[in-house]
């Protein structure tokens, strides 16, 4: 079963504790927290339970069709989105269990003085392909 | 051949050639390319148990042989008869030329990019489908079709017309710039298909291009630290760089020089000697740096050497100058922010520092960029404020 587990830049519920942002670490406490998710993905290809990831950039644009024959309408970048999607890391597990699990280790990765951040991820199971017997 | 390993490399040097005599018996391009990549997948395949004693007419008929179904399958469906005659001609001598033409058709400036780098690799380079896929992480279904799709806008162009070699340069230097991905080292294969183009050209222009690429190859061990941490140059370990790239980089640089035809990739790469030829950052030449920018400005008028000149006047004149010198200089560019940040740094003024410094990490367009850049914030923040 394949999961997205997405990191918020906004939103979700409040932090349970306020990091701040990673400029305000020291190197040391940067490096470390990058360290801790390169592991943390190269320990899911091992068990064969990495998909992939990807990082967004925090700035993005809402576009629309405005009719035949017109360019599209483009709204934003709004600096103050409520939700805003910093990426994700898709893994493929056996169980709702496991996906949690790896997501609460995610979250564990290090802050300032070494502390886990306690970081607020999303899991959001992928729909499936429907079974090939049906009846 | 001998031992069981596919000699990889002589295979794909084979490619263009081989695409090169199939068109040259009356095959037309798009089919002779498909014919030529069939075979080399049989061969990558078929070799390692197997390997003919001549690997380029075991290549030429396996990709007639396909060609040839190809066509009789094609003329069957229309109802018409097959106008290749089955047995090739004696066709003239080989064209020494061939593989200069099918790197103009490839690189045609009527194609996008990022068509005329996947045709590149394929038709001159002799990669599969598969590997360019993978280095670019699209799926292979994708980039077949963008393959397709590029050799039917060039249906029909000539293979014998002079092309646009500045075109052909910047998909090159594309291809470097792409570094590593999958199996597949692009950075190594820019260079080896830049090295084959200056043997079929006369100009220092390639030349230019070739020393460019020498001389940032030299210093790739030296560009990442642990954990895929990006080292900036003036604090690589300088005894991890290639002298032997930087080298030959410099040879084949003086050498284009002296025709006295100066084009960009050449200032660039004479830029890239000065950073090569000094032992410490400190000992960096920058004021002959600054006068290098001012030729690259002339020949481009581009808004990123712009750019990258003002980091130049910061060390050979000081921080203020820099700063002055980034007037004019369009604050929407990638990486402004990042220069105007260590610029800020230099001139001592470290909360501005800082503050630019995860500006720059918010607006960087790749994951080590960002983390570097987040990093510096964090660096400069520690440092005492005098």
């Amino acid at each position: 079963m394949k999961y997205l587990l997405l990191k918020h830049y906004r939103g979700g519920p409040a932090h349970f504790v306020d990091y701040g942002s990673m400029d305000q670490w020291t190197p040391e406490e940067v490096d470390a927290h990058i360290q801790y998710m390169r592991d943390f993905a190269a320990r899911l290809e091992e068990t064969g339970e990495y998909v992939g990831e990807q990082a967004l950039a925090p700035e993005g644009t809402f576009v629309r069709y405005d009719g035949e024959g017109r360019p599209p309408v483009t709204d934003g970048p709004f600096a103050e989105t409520k939700d805003l999607i910093a990426g994700w890391m898709i893994i493929d597990v056996e169980s709702w269990d496991r996906a949690v699990e790896l997501a609460g280790e995610l979250s564990a990765a290090p802050g300032p003085r070494g502390e886990p951040i306690h970081e607020w991820l999303e899991v959001r199971p992928f729909l499936t392909e429907p079974p090939t017997v049906t009846e | 051949m001998t031992g069981d390993a596919v000699n990889e490399s002589l295979l794909r040097e084979l490619v263009p050639a081989v695409i090169g005599i199939l068109v040259r018996r009356g095959a037309d391009f798009a089919s002779a390319e498909d014919a030529v990549q069939e075979a080399l997948i049989r061969a990558l395949d078929t070799w390692p148990g197997d390997p003919p004693r001549d690997p380029k007419a075991w290549l030429v008929a396996a990709a007639w042989r396909r060609f040839l179904d190809a066509a009789r399958a094609e003329a069957s469906r229309r109802g018409r008869e097959l106008t290749v005659e089955a047995e090739p001609p004696a066709g003239p001598a080989p064209a020494t030329d061939d593989t200069l033409r099918l790197y103009f058709l490839c690189a045609h400036p009527t194609l996008p990019q990022s068509s005329a780098v996947a045709l590149t690799l394929r038709a001159v380079g002799g990669l599969t489908t598969r590997q360019i896929a993978t280095a670019h992480l699209v799926p292979e279904a994708t980039m077949a079709q963008r393959i397709s799709r590029a050799k039917r806008r060039i249906a029909g162009l000539p293979l014998d017309q002079p092309g646009d070699l500045g075109t052909v340069l910047r998909v090159l230097y594309l291809v470097f710039n792409e570094g590593y991905g999958g199996d597949v080292d692009l950075a190594a294969e820019a260079i080896r298909l830049t090295r084959q183009l200056v043997a079929l050209t006369d100009e220092p222009e390639v030349a230019g291009l070739l020393a460019l690429m020498l001389l940032h190859h030299a210093r790739r061990a030296s560009r990442t630290g642990p954990g895929g941490r990006l080292v900036p140059l003036a604090e690589q370990d300088r005894s991890r760089w290639d002298t032997g790239l930087i080298a030959e980089g410099v040879t084949i640089l003086q050498g284009a020089l002296a025709r006295d035809r100066l084009g960009e990739y050449q200032a660039q790469a004479a830029i890239a000697a000065l950073h090569a030829d000094a032992r410490s950052a400190c000992e960096t030449d920058w004021v002959q740096i600054v006068e290098w920018y001012d030729e690259l400005l002339l020949l481009t008028g581009s808004p990123v050497v712009r750019l990258n000149r003002a980091v130049a006047v910061g060390e050979a004149d000081g921080p203020q100058a820099g700063l002055a010198a980034l007037a004019g200089v369009d604050p929407g560019l990638p990486r402004y922010a990042a220069v105007t940040a260590y610029l800020h740094e230099r001139a001592g003024d470290l909360q501005r520092a800082a503050e630019l410094y995860a500006e720059a990490a918010r607006a960087a367009t790749s994951v080590p960029e960002r983390d570097h850049l987040t990093r510096e914030a964090a660096r400069v923040r520690q440092l005492p404020h005098r």
